[in-house]
């Protein structure tokens, strides 16, 4: 229910969300007994050292502590075409799933790393036809040491996989409110260079 | 017939395939989020949570659905250990607890008025009922917080409510209320499947609060499943969430 005065909407074509295939990636190997330990060892050991910490502020204020080295992207394959564009809505009184209005010039603009509180937030604006055709991240928060620890391993009642991209068809699309200050920032400056 | 407007600060859509459906159902659903944001939103100079806070009302003065908020807030605090909690700053803000409520009621004002295959989406959150245009179920995709145009699964649903929560898209809206600090996880999403959105969305924000054991939390809800993406872009999920990406005729 916060209202965000500039708030960016990806507009979600609803029955096209294409994607390249997918990739298979193997299942991480699971052990048990004393994987189990380990993973709550360490389970402790984050949530002390996670929650512990005093970091005072907004995501793009925050000191960042993860190093922000540019790691491949975890997702095997691109979209084909334009399927989504992000729109800087600047009023909320839009009421369609319109593209952008402004015309930009058309090429690829890649924004600059702005700190987002867990690391380096980058993305890259694809522009054609003068419309944001696509948004890619060619960074994002991400901490090696820490994930790979955990990533071989599951719990027993849980199953893990590594996020592959999907070319179904779908109606609706569930994520998470798409107003991260960091990709706002990236974004906006890679916009200022296609000139709005 | 479909309309998505911008609302509660963000893009709300209503599908509902009933022929029987008109204009004036679909003001009535956007007019009731408009109630809601007017009632709710601890942004608003005259809400009900503004004056709540400035002391200038009571809880017992309250009208009856903010008590209902209320008490739900508490009833979810005491379920989820803690980790959920409207109270920070000395203030109060059912953010976390009213979207997912909002959605639900708004779907049932939309059943009430007879008809049966319908979603709401609010937010990334989602309402579904009965079929959709093809009728099938309804097919949600879940996002890919790395690449927003693109999604990761693909969830079958009939009556079922589906909410994920996520700190990195948003920033900072989820407290880890056990440290009164901005929440750090190394989780970038988390996709909870419940019987409704209200419940799907209160334990979603919940288990997201709890870090990687978030998951855990959800896999040990009967009736709840959940999809759970790290930083480095590797999923873990409940083992029935794949009884949810396989469509039943």
């Amino acid at each position: 229910m916060r209202q965000t005065s500039n708030q960016l909407r990806v507009n979600t074509n609803s029955h096209s969300s294409s994607a390249a295939p997918a990739t298979n990636w193997p299942l991480a190997a699971r052990k048990a007994g004393l994987s189990l330990l380990v993973i709550l060892g360490f389970a402790g050991y984050a949530y002390r050292d996670h929650f512990g910490i005093t970091p005072d502020g907004a995501a793009s204020a925050a000191p960042a502590a993860a190093p922000a080295s540019a790691p491949a992207a975890p997702v095997a394959a691109q979209p084909e075409g334009p399927v989504s564009a992000a729109v800087p809505a600047a009023s909320a009184t839009s009421t369609t799933n319109s593209a952008a209005a402004q015309a930009y010039k058309d090429g690829t603009f890649t924004g600059p790393a702005v700190d987002a509180y867990y690391g380096n937030v980058q993305v890259e604006a694809i522009i054609q036809g003068g419309k944001i055709t696509q948004v890619k991240f060619l960074d994002y928060p991400h901490d090696r040491r820490t994930s790979q620890m955990i990533n071989n391993q599951a719990m027993p009642w849980l199953n893990s996989e590594a996020i592959t991209a999907q070319s179904a068809q779908v109606d609706i699309i569930s994520g998470a409110t798409f107003t991260s200050e960091g990709f706002q920032q990236s974004l906006q400056a890679a916009l200022t260079q296609a000139g709005a | 017939m479909k309309q998505t407007r911008l609302l509660m600060g963000m893009p709300i859509t209503v599908e509902v395939i009933d022929p029987a459906v008109s204009a004036a159902d679909f003001d009535a659903v956007f007019a009731y989020f408009g109630w809601v944001d007017d009632t709710f939103s601890p942004y608003k100079q005259c809400s009900a949570i503004t004056r709540l806070n400035m002391g200038l009302l009571t809880a017992d003065q309250a009208e009856p659905d903010v008590q209902t908020i209320l008490r739900l807030a508490e009833q979810t605090k005491q379920e989820t250990d803690g980790y959920f909690d409207i109270y920070r700053d000395g203030g109060c803000d059912p953010s976390g607890i009213v979207k997912g409520w909002a959605i639900y009621q708004a779907a049932n004002l939309l059943r009430r008025r007879g008809f049966e295959r319908l979603y709401i989406e609010a937010g990334g959150d989602i309402q579904t009922y009965g079929a959709n245009a093809d009728g099938s179920q309804w097919r949600v995709g879940i996002r890919n917080p790395f690449q927003p145009s693109a999604i990761v699964r693909v969830i079958y649903a009939g009556d079922a409510g589906i909410a994920t929560s996520g700190t990195y898209i948003r920033g900072d809206h989820i407290y880890n209320p056990k440290s009164a600090t901005p929440l750090q996880t190394d989780i970038v999403s988390l996709t909870v499947i419940g019987p409704d959105v209200y419940e799907a969305d209160r334990f979603a924000t919940a288990a997201f609060a709890m870090g990687r054991e978030g998951i855990t939390f959800i896999a040990s809800l009967p009736g709840f499943e959940g999809y759970q993406i790290d930083q480095t872009g590797r999923a873990t999920f409940t083992r029935g969430f794949e009884r949810a990406t396989h469509a039943v005729s």
